[in-house]
């Protein structure tokens, strides 16, 4: 049940464009209103996507779409730039105090991951910027919320400190920080409990945690899956507590996190780090670009790249490109760089996270021959090794046998040394334009496995 | 006889109901004055029933999370409504659109919203949904009430997975006052709910309420993990779980349709928790679950007391939302 990207609902209004010689207004009218849906299921705040749509709207009316062949691609483009820009601006590391200890709260609502990111912020702060944290257990009210803190300390070898459940948190916070210096950390991060916005007592005790000594961060943790009521929740938080920072937890979920485009247009505030699991180094940067192409649903590419990465073997891969390079790339490198895309899942699958492939004609049901990709493996198979590292000596009563030993045609085999001939000259311009300073991960050999 | 009477009517009938619905009232009273307002608002605004009142009405219900489809449907009912009794003015229209919001919701299913408890024999209830929804916390509350109906409880920590989970749960049976079989942290799931269907039987308890981790539905390996959960206690105790309800944060946003779906199709939910709606948030995304997957909301979260766990009933539900209005129109139709 999971939603239409907008690609999709942009299809029908686009098809009927297509026909017609110019793009009207009325068009590009109708293709808002499947933009505001798509953002509206996205859960991006009703206000923020009218606001957006009439800043669209007027970009979209301008010249760029209506001279543009493709206007569909366009408003596309046109949303997601806008979207990015929305969303992105600076990146901003975190900021920390001229005179230690740096004193970052952790506030938000029940639920949504303050412990757990408590942890993993720590966990990045003394790996990547070698600073020495702790953690203050000032969740008084959740049962065993102490403990929990302590269990992740524990993992994380990092000391933390709590008075138990009967102490006041402004007390906790405020005895922390003497130990702070005492134990010469750098950097101190208060976990605070989760409490309703609407909550006037707790919401004092979030300032008056405050006014202990000014935090040179207050972190709004929020659930990635909020609905339109995420804009009311970073205004409470920022107006009575003053908010710096955003950071949008459980993003490893399906949803699309249109909620974090509305705190970053309502509260103006960066999004400063994503939680990408439960493990404790599952904290990441934000990427206004791919949170864009995610609430639009427009396929991840990163999250492909990322897949190959994490499938694809370094070393194997680097052995690869200098073979590209000095094209003594053989049959057996073929099947090898077969068997890693293979790796990577069902093909299918690949080929949705793949921005635009629900667009390009006949991909949508063009399922991956994978019985294509057997009967490839069966030729190569049934080379002898010579034949492998060098196809030119390949006549024809080689492939009468290659076929036979195969179960195929001579055709197929005649269809395979010619892809494998034009993948060798593609590899070569590729490679040499790589070497000029584009850097771009390609998959030669793919389009052979389409038919 | 008109809808807000019928209501009136309902509640009035026995003075424990009033109780219950004051205190719905009350934890919803930060929703229902938000939106009744608008409602008022948007009814003193717009005397006229036309395009522009439909579009802010529109507008209102998006903005509660109720998803665009519903909106759309809800809408089309109303204009059909609004043609066929010919109705003119905003006066009134609000019963209209409270009687539709519940006919979307239920759609000719008649599932009920009460809790499955089995007059004899051991009932076993397994709590499902994401992280941070409140699964713990609502269970605590759930056995203070059980409990209270002069039920044995007894608790499962089947959250081995999360830091603390398990003293969580403890804290919680130690206020209730009931017991927890607990094994250590990172242990099997399945071993613990083995473990405590054996122990609740043995004891001869009423009712086993059962925590498990929260997990992200696109979590393949964690929902087969639920699945496993699932079949131990089908294979212990025939006809069990007797209930599975799923905890849903009412500030969650159109994926909650999701999750539904997928928790439904990892462990055949049977009802909903709706959680945390003392805040600003509607929680308005229940109607297309209920609309779309037939799983009805059975309880309210409405604070973090033992006894801010509360009933859903769907004609509440709606007053609570509508109730300042409906008071209103009440106050007209006697002058």
């Amino acid at each position: 049940m999971a939603f239409e990207g907008l690609a999709e609902r942009l299809q029908g209004t686009i098809q009927r464009i297509k026909g017609k010689g110019k793009v009207s207004e009325a068009d590009v009218k109708e293709m808002m209103r499947d933009v505001r849906r798509a953002l509206i299921e996205a859960d991006v705040n009703l206000k923020v996507v009218k606001d957006f749509v009439k800043v669209v709207s007027e970009r979209a009316v301008g010249v760029d779409v209506m001279k543009s062949l493709t206007p569909g691609q366009q408003v596309i483009k046109i949303v997601k730039e806008e979207l990015t820009v929305l969303m992105g601006g600076e990146q901003s590391p975190i900021q920390f105090a001229k005179k230690p200890p740096t004193v970052i709260m952790m506030v938000g609502l029940q639920g949504a991951g303050k412990t757990t990111t408590t942890g993993k912020l720590a966990n990045i702060l003394r790996k990547k910027y070698n600073r020495n944290p702790l953690l203050v257990a000032a969740d008084i009210y959740r049962p065993a919320a102490i403990q929990q803190l302590q269990t992740i300390g524990k993992q994380l070898s990092l000391p933390v400190f709590s008075l138990g459940t009967d102490v006041s948190p402004v007390e906790i916070v405020r005895q922390a920080l003497e130990q702070s210096k005492v134990d010469h950390n750098d950097v101190v991060i208060i976990d605070t409990a989760g409490r309703l916005h609407i909550d006037e007592k707790l919401m004092q005790e979030l300032k008056d945690i405050r006014a202990l000594k000014e935090p040179d961060e207050v972190f709004l943790v929020v659930d990635a899956m909020t609905g339109q009521d995420a804009v009311n929740v970073a205004q409470s938080f920022d107006e009575t507590v003053g908010i710096t920072g955003v950071v949008l937890t459980k993003l490893d979920g399906d949803t699309r996190g249109g909620a974090a485009l509305s705190i970053r247009s309502i509260a103006q505030k960066p999004i400063k780090f994503v939680g990408m699991g439960e493990k404790m180094d599952a904290l990441e940067p934000f990427h206004p670009e791919r949170m864009a192409s995610r609430i639009l649903g427009m396929g991840d590419m990163m999250s492909l790249i990322e897949k190959a990465q994490a499938n694809v073997d370094e070393e194997k891969a680097k052995e690869l490109e200098e073979k590209f390079r000095t094209q003594s790339f053989t049959f057996d490198d073929f099947i090898d760089q077969m068997n890693q895309v293979k790796q990577m899942g069902p093909l299918e699958d690949i080929i949705k996270m793949l921005p635009g492939a629900g667009k390009i004609k006949g991909l949508e049901n063009a399922k991956v021959d994978e019985k294509q990709m057997g009967r490839v493996e069966a030729i190569i198979y049934a080379m002898t090794p010579q034949e492998k590292t060098t196809p030119d000596i390949i006549n024809s009563s080689r492939k009468k046998r290659i076929a036979k030993g195969s179960g195929t045609s001579i055709q197929d085999v005649n269809r395979l040394l010619k892809q494998f001939e034009d993948m060798k000259k593609m590899m070569k311009q590729m490679t040499n334009m790589q070497q000029k300073g584009k850097k771009k991960m390609k998959m030669p050999g793919l389009n052979s496995l389409f038919k | 006889m008109s809808f807000f009477k019928k209501i009136k009517e309902k509640l009035t009938g026995t003075s424990e109901s009033v109780s219950v619905s004051e205190k719905f009232k009350d934890g919803l009273s930060k929703t229902r004055n938000q939106f009744t307002s608008k409602v008022n608002d948007l009814v003193a605004k717009y005397r006229k029933v036309d395009e522009d009142f439909f579009e802010e009405l529109e507008d209102l219900l998006l903005q509660a999370d109720v998803g665009f489809e519903t909106v759309v449907e809800l809408m089309d009912l109303l204009r059909f409504e609004v043609q066929r009794k010919n109705i003119k003015d905003t006066a009134g229209i609000q019963s209209v659109i409270s009687e539709k919001l519940v006919e979307i919701y239920e759609s000719g299913d008649n599932s009920s919203n009460e809790l499955l408890v089995q007059d004899a024999g051991l009932t076993v209830i397994l709590f499902v949904g994401v992280n941070g929804v409140g699964k713990t916390t609502t269970i605590g509350k759930l056995a203070h009430r059980l409990k209270g109906q002069g039920r044995k409880v007894m608790l499962a920590a089947g959250d081995t997975f999360r830091a603390g989970a398990i003293d969580q749960l403890q804290v919680w049976g130690d206020r209730v006052g009931v017991e927890v079989i607990k094994q250590s942290e990172g242990s099997d799931p399945a071993a613990v709910m083995y473990d405590a269907v054996r122990a609740a039987k043995n004891r001869g308890v009423d009712v086993l309420i059962c925590d498990t981790a929260g997990r992200l539905q696109n979590k393949v390996n964690l929902m087969n993990e639920l699945q496993k959960v699932h079949r131990v206690i089908e294979r212990e105790v025939p006809g069990a779980p007797h209930e599975v309800l799923l905890a849903l944060d009412a500030t969650t946003g159109q994926n909650a349709l999701i999750q539904a779906q997928s928790f439904k199709e990892a462990t055949n939910v049977t009802g909903i928790v709706l959680t945390k709606l003392d805040g600003t948030a509607k929680g308005g995304i229940v109607l297309a679950i209920r609309n779309k997957l037939k799983i009805p909301v059975k309880f309210v979260g409405l604070g973090e007391k033992m006894d801010d766990l509360q009933p859903f009933d769907t004609d509440k539900y709606v007053y609570g939302l509508f109730a300042d209005g409906l008071e209103q129109e009440d106050k007209n139709e006697l002058n």
